[in-house]
C-alpha cells in the first residue's frame, strides 16, 4: 500500500518535472528553429526536400483529374503531356508538349489491350469543356482538380506555378475571385514579390473587383520586382525570343499590355502607348501591338 | 450440391463471428468521413478525391477479406482436426472445395454490398444524384474479380504449407496484376529473349483482374455506362478463370494426403 503511494507520488513528480522542462526548453528550441529557417509546414518537416517530388505527383494527379482519368502512365507515350494541360490552358506556363494528345494509347496492341480499353477512360476530354459527358454546362466540374493542387501547395509552397493554376480556375470557371485572391496572397507570403503572382493578383483587382488604382499599384510593383528578380542578367537577354525565357517574357509582356489597357481605359494615352512599346520588346505578336498603338494614337488625335 | 451449400453456409457464419470485416468497414467509413470533411476553398461540391480514396479502401479491404478468409479455410480445418470427420460424412472432397469457394465468394459479395451501399450514400451526399447502374456494374465486376482471387487463394491453401505464406504470395500476385498486368506486353517488348517470350506468355496467361479494378476510374470521373455486352463478356472471362483455379484446387485436393 505504502509502496504504491510512493510510486504514484513519484509518477506525479516526474510528470511535473517533464512538464516544467518542456515549458522551459520549448522557447529555446523555437528560437533555434527560427534561426535555422526551418519550416513549420508538416509535409516539409516530414519529408524534407523530397516533399517537392510528392508535390509534383499531386500536381500531375490534378491534371489526370482534369482529363477525367484519361492520362498516360510511365508505360505510355507521354510526349503530349510533358506540360500539364490544366496549366497550359491558363496560358501562364511554357508548353513543352509534342504529338497527338488524343491518342497516347496508340492503336490496340492485341485483343487483351483492345478489350481492356472498354473498362478504362479511353477518350481525351477536359473538365472545363464538359468532361466525358460533353456537357458544356458543367464546366464548373473543374473544381475537382483543386484538392490535389491544394495538397501540392502544402507540399511545395515555393512552386509559383501551382498558385497560378489554382487562381486561374477559381477566378474564371468557378467565379470565386476572393478565394483566388486568398490563394495568391498565400503564394506571395511564400514567394515574396513574385511578379507572376503580382500580375495575377492585379488581374483580380482589375477584372473582378474593378479597382483600377489598386490594380495599377500591384502591376507596377510586379514590374519593379521583375526588374530586380535576376540582377545580373540584362533586360535584352531576358526578353530574347526563346522557349527558355518564356516565363520572363510572358510576365513582362502581360504586365505591360495590361497596364496599357488600364491606362487606356482611364484616358492616359501616352502612358498606354509607352507600355505597349515596352511590351513589343518581349512579344512575338508585334504587329498586333503596333496596331493597338496606332489605334490609341488615332483616338488621341 | 446441397452439401456444398451447407459448407458455404458455415463459412458465411464465420464472417459474422470474425472482427475483420467490421474493423475494415468502420475504418473505411471513418477515413472517408474525415477526408470528406476537409474544406477545399469553401466548395462543398468537391467529391471525386473522396470517391477515389473510398474505392481504393474498398478494394484493399475486399482483397484482405477475400484472401485471408479463403487462405485459412482448409488449414484451419486441419489444425482443428475437423477435416477428417467432415469428409467422413457424405461429403466428397470436391463438394468441400466447392462449398468453401462458394462460402468465401458469398462472404465477399455480402461485404461488397455493405461497402458499395456506403459508397453510394457518400457520393450522393455531394453529387445529389445516383449513378446506380454505374455502381452496379463496378460492384458486379469487382465481385467477379474477387471470385478469381478466392479460387486462386483456395488453390494456394492446398499447395503452400502455411496460410501466412499463401496470403503473402496471393497478395503479391494480385497486386502485381493490378499494377502492371495491362503493361506486361510493353515490358516484354523491351526485353531480350527468352525473357521476352516468358513475359508475353505470362501476359496472355494471367487473369486480367485489373480490368475490374480500372472500373474505379470510370465511376470516380462519372464516365457513361460501359456497354452491357462487354460487362457480360468480362464476367464470362473471369468465370472461366474461376472454374480453372477451382478445378485445379479439386484435383490437388483429391490427391492430397490429409494425415
Amino acid at each position: 500500500m505504502n509502496s504504491s503511494r510512493t510510486l504514484w507520488l513519484l509518477l506525479i513528480a516526474l510528470f511535473v518535472l517533464c512538464f516544467g522542462l518542456g515549458a522551459a526548453v520549448q522557447p529555446r528550441f523555437q528560437a533555434i528553429e527560427n534561426a535555422n529557417g526551418q519550416s513549420d509546414n508538416f509535409f516539409i518537416l516530414l519529408f524534407g526536400d523530397s516533399s517537392r517530388i510528392f508535390a509534383n505527383a499531386a500536381f500531375v494527379k490534378a491534371d489526370a483529374y482534369y482529363h477525367s482519368g484519361y492520362y498516360p502512365t510511365i508505360f505510355d507515350n507521354n510526349e503530349a503531356f510533358k506540360t500539364p494541360h490544366m496549366a497550359e490552358d491558363t496560358g501562364a506556363v511554357a508548353s513543352h508538349n509534342q504529338g497527338e494528345e488524343t491518342a497516347f494509347m496508340g492503336p490496340p496492341r492485341d485483343w487483351i489491350d483492345a478489350f481492356g480499353r472498354h473498362f478504362i477512360p479511353n477518350r481525351h476530354t477536359h473538365l472545363d469543356q464538359g468532361g466525358p459527358n460533353d456537357d458544356l454546362s458543367s464546366s464548373s466540374e473543374v473544381r475537382e482538380i483543386l484538392p490535389w493542387l491544394d495538397l501540392a501547395t502544402e507540399m511545395n509552397p515555393k512552386d509559383v506555378r501551382t498558385y497560378l493554376v489554382i487562381s486561374f480556375w477559381l477566378r474564371t470557371d468557378l467565379n470565386q475571385a476572393s478565394e483566388a485572391e486568398h490563394v495568391l496572397r498565400t503564394g506571395l507570403r511564400n514567394n515574396p514579390g513574385n511578379p507572376q503572382l503580382l500580375f495575377e493578383l492585379g488581374r483580380i483587382y482589375f477584372d473582378d473587383y474593378h479597382d483600377k488604382d489598386h490594380a495599377r499599384k500591384i502591376w507596377e510593383a510586379g514590374l519593379r520586382t521583375w526588374a530586380l528578380e535576376k540582377p545580373g542578367v540584362p533586360k535584352s537577354e531576358r526578353l530574347k525570343y526563346d522557349n527558355s525565357t518564356f516565363d520572363d517574357r510572358y510576365v513582362f509582356e502581360e504586365l505591360q499590355v495590361h497596364l496599357a489597357q488600364l491606362e487606356g481605359s482611364v484616358g492616359n494615352t501616352d502612358a498606354a502607348i509607352e507600355h505597349l512599346q515596352q511590351a513589343e520588346l518581349a512579344s512575338p505578336k508585334t504587329p498586333e501591338l503596333q496596331q493597338m498603338i496606332d489605334q490609341l494614337r488615332y483616338k488621341h488625335r | 450440391m446441397r452439401n456444398a451449400f451447407a459448407v458455404a453456409g458455415i463459412v458465411i457464419k464465420e464472417l459474422y463471428r470474425r472482427k475483420d470485416f467490421y474493423v475494415l468497414f468502420i475504418l473505411t467509413i471513418v477515413i472517408c468521413l474525415i477526408m470528406g470533411s476537409i474544406n477545399v476553398f469553401n466548395d462543398r461540391d468537391i467529391i471525386r478525391y473522396v470517391k477515389e480514396i473510398c474505392l481504393l479502401l474498398i478494394w484493399v479491404s475486399s482483397l484482405i477479406i477475400a484472401i485471408t478468409t479463403t487462405a485459412r479455410q482448409i488449414p484451419a480445418e486441419k489444425e482443428q482436426r475437423t477435416l477428417l470427420p467432415l469428409l467422413a460424412k457424405p461429403l466428397s472432397r470436391t463438394q468441400l472445395i466447392i462449398g468453401k469457394f462458394l462460402g468465401c465468394w458469398a462472404v465477399c459479395g455480402l461485404a461488397l454490398i455493405c461497402f458499395y451501399a456506403f459508397f453510394c450514400v457518400l457520393a450522393a451526399s455531394r453529387e445529389h444524384h445516383w449513378h446506380l447502374l454505374n455502381y452496379a456494374q463496378a460492384a458486379f465486376l469487382h465481385w467477379m474479380a474477387l471470385g478469381v482471387i478466392v479460387a486462386l487463394s483456395l488453390l494456394g491453401s492446398l499447395v503452400f504449407a502455411a496460410p501466412s505464406s499463401n496470403s503473402t504470395i496471393c497478395f503479391a500476385i494480385v497486386a502485381t496484376i493490378l499494377c502492371i498486368g495491362r503493361y506486361l506486353d510493353k515490358i516484354a517488348l523491351g526485353m531480350q529473349e527468352p525473357g521476352r517470350s516468358i513475359v508475353y506468355a505470362i501476359y496472355y496467361a494471367i487473369p486480367h483482374v485489373e480490368w475490374s479494378f480500372g472500373m474505379r476510374n470510370l465511376i470516380i470521373h462519372d464516365w457513361p455506362l460501359v456497354e452491357w455486352k462487354f460487362v457480360g463478356l468480362l464476367g464470362l472471362y473471369l468465370l472461366a478463370y474461376m472454374a480453372f483455379f477451382l478445378a485445379a484446387a479439386c484435383l490437388v485436393f483429391r490427391r492430397k494426403a490429409l494425415n
